[in-house]
């Protein structure tokens, strides 16, 4: 829907805000802008709707370029939300809201009708209709500012750090508020801002810029399981970055690769003695080819005091396995529902290659709450009392 | 109480005629002022180059003395009201012009951006973003303006512009107080009644959502 394609602005005395600029964006994504100061991301924005005039390069947007448009209609086509919310306040909400369509030459009717339609959007009642931007709340203000982007229903919004003067917790359920909104609607959407957590929340891909150059673009998963470099290391925080790194453990990371186990062929006599030296009180039954076939217990053997059958005869067949590549989170979740001690770890051939068991996910509970230990000993009460890391600049 | 009925018994007929002529050569002046200096005031702020050399010139006339200014015309536009008005209409530049000048720059250039990011043409942002947010700064320059000019108007009476001056010039030559009483009085009222009235206006004109707030944003 909208592509940069090799695009930079230079301004006299040759400082290059934006720097061979190359993206592609599709209809209906969700993309953020983010760096630190003057990287370049708002000029990259406002060149989309011509405030800044691209110096080389071209924007194409459906595959026209922006420059053969005609300015005003261009902008009024193209949805806008500033930081500073940039309500005008001496114009009620409703002529607000209905700005751009006034512009357009919509009926005073339809506008009316428009804008309660809009209000109802965000669940504000219709008696705001009528107050002026002073007489509302920050949050209540930034909706507006929001839905006055929406009102001749735009297919592209741009929005440069709009929920950056709000406090936190309308900052959260403004975020929240307009992710849903934007989904239901459709939209799409370049996003600014310099605060990572809210373009991991809120973005389908990431644009993560420095000096006018992009550094990397990937969805938040990506970026934060394969940061590009240092920068963007830096950038996303190392608190962050470990706490992703934990979202996206694989359970191959974290088992034990040494499960006990017997071979098919064995007795319960052999499986016995097995148990009594690894002190444990089962065993995994792999075949000849290290294929886990099932398992075994005390109790099952306890039950079946012949001990000469096989161990073939009294296994449990029917048992849960994980791959290894699996992440831990959804393997976390298997175990601590089926409430079993532990899960074998299997490849893509069904070969016994590991277990999971519950000290293991103990182990990693622990290292995500204090962080990783320096020495095993002595990681008592005194860590927790460090937990705070230090964080990475952000740039704001 | 008998000589303030004699006087206007004598010269009420006169009064009335001369207070017409002063608010006649003020409302001209004053007029011709925002006509010329608000409009100007928003094109300053356009070409900030030019500003500063306009509004420089603005205020060094305001320092001329006003008898000078008033002479000044006689040469170029005689003698009479037409003169007296030219120069009262320099005069009423000053304010009404610093006032919208610094009235629409202020305006918060968030908005302004707003407006251009939405698609308003440069006539739009300022006919319905910066004017209206800068009303409150200008009108109180038009007040301060008009308040000034029903002053100044006395000077008139010098260069045969008439007003309320004749009163006060001629009790003075002729050591007549009540003349001159007759004359400041009057002027003073106006005056009084004049930013009063303005006041209403600028309550008025003042977009009802930014009434209040101690001026433009």
């Amino acid at each position: 829907m909208l592509v940069f394609d090799n695009v930079s602005k230079v301004y006299p005395g040759g400082k290059r805000a934006v720097d061979h600029l190359n993206l592609e964006i599709g209809e209906g994504e969700f993309i953020c802008f983010i760096g630190p100061s003057g990287c370049g991301k708002t000029t990259t924005m406002k060149m989309i709707n011509r405030l800044v005039k691209p110096s080389e390069g071209k924007i194409l947007l459906n595959g026209k370029n922006i420059l053969d448009q005609n300015v005003v209609e261009l902008r009024r086509s193209i949805g806008y939300v500033i930081q500073q919310i940039g309500l005008f306040p001496h114009m009620t909400i409703r002529d607000n809201i209905a700005l751009v369509p006034k512009l357009k030459g919509v009926s005073a009717e339809d506008r009316n009708k428009r804008a309660e339609e809009l209000l109802d959007l965000v669940n504000m009642p219709k008696e705001f209709l009528d107050r002026f931007p002073h007489e509302l709340s920050g949050g209540q203000q930034q909706r507006i500012g929001v839905l006055r982007a929406l009102a001749s229903n735009p297919p592209l919004i741009l929005m440069d750090e709009p929920f950056g003067a709000l406090d936190p917790i309308t900052r959260d359920s403004l975020q929240a508020e307009f992710k849903n909104l934007q989904q239901s609607l459709g939209k799409t959407i370049i996003f600014v801002t310099h605060d990572m957590d809210e373009a991991i929340k809120l973005a389908d891909r990431i644009v993560i810029m420095r000096a006018g150059q992009i550094v990397q673009v990937g969805s938040p998963d990506e970026i934060l399981r394969n940061p590009a470099d240092d920068f963007v290391r830096d950038f996303i925080g190392k608190e962050r970055l470990a706490e992703a790194q934990q979202h996206f453990q694989t359970v191959g990371q974290i088992m034990n690769p040494d499960p006990v186990s017997i071979g098919l062929g064995a007795t319960i006599s052999e499986a016995v003695r097995t148990m009594r030296r690894r002190r444990v009180d089962s065993l995994l039954v792999t075949d000849d080819a290290g294929i886990l076939r099932g398992k075994i217990t005390i109790e099952q053997i306890d039950r079946n005091r012949d001990r000469d059958a096989a161990v073939a005869d009294l296994m449990e067949r029917d048992i849960g396995t994980v791959r290894a590549d699996t992440l831990l989170r959804d393997a976390t979740r298997n175990i601590l529902i089926r409430g079993s001690k532990y899960v074998p770890v299997v490849d893509q051939r069904k070969r016994l290659i590991g277990i999971i068991t519950r000290t293991n996910l103990v182990d990693v509970l622990y290292d995500s709450i204090w962080g990783e230990e320096e020495d095993e000993g002595d990681a008592a009460v005194g860590e927790a009392a460090a937990a705070p890391a230090p964080q990475a600049g952000e740039g704001s | 109480m008998d000589a303030i009925r004699s006087f206007f018994s004598e010269y009420g007929v006169l009064l009335l005629e001369k207070t017409w002529e002063h608010l006649y050569i003020s409302f001209a002046a004053l007029l011709l002022g925002v006509l010329v200096a608000v409009p100007l005031g928003i094109l300053l702020v356009r070409i900030p180059k030019a500003a500063g050399a306009i509004m420089g010139i603005v205020s060094i006339v305001q320092t001329f003395p006003s008898l000078a200014i008033l002479a000044f015309f006689i040469p170029l536009l005689g003698i009479g009201k037409v003169p007296a008005i030219a120069a009262l209409f320099l005069y009423s530049m000053l304010p009404i012009l610093r006032n919208t000048y610094i009235g629409v720059k202020n305006v918060d250039r968030n908005l302004l951006e707003a407006a251009r990011g939405m698609g308003m043409t440069s006539f739009q942002r300022t006919a319905s973003v910066e004017l209206p947010l800068a009303v409150p700064v200008i009108m109180a320059g038009i007040r301060m303006s008009a308040v000034y000019l029903i002053g100044w108007a006395t000077l008139a009476s010098f260069i045969g512009g008439g007003g309320l001056g004749d009163f006060i010039f001629d009790g003075l030559n002729l050591f007549r107080t009540d003349l001159v009483i007759g004359g400041a009085l009057p002027v003073t009222l106006l005056a009084i009644l004049l930013d009063w009235l303005l006041g209403r206006v600028e309550y008025h004109a003042t977009p009802k959502g930014i009434r209040g707030q101690g001026g433009a944003a």
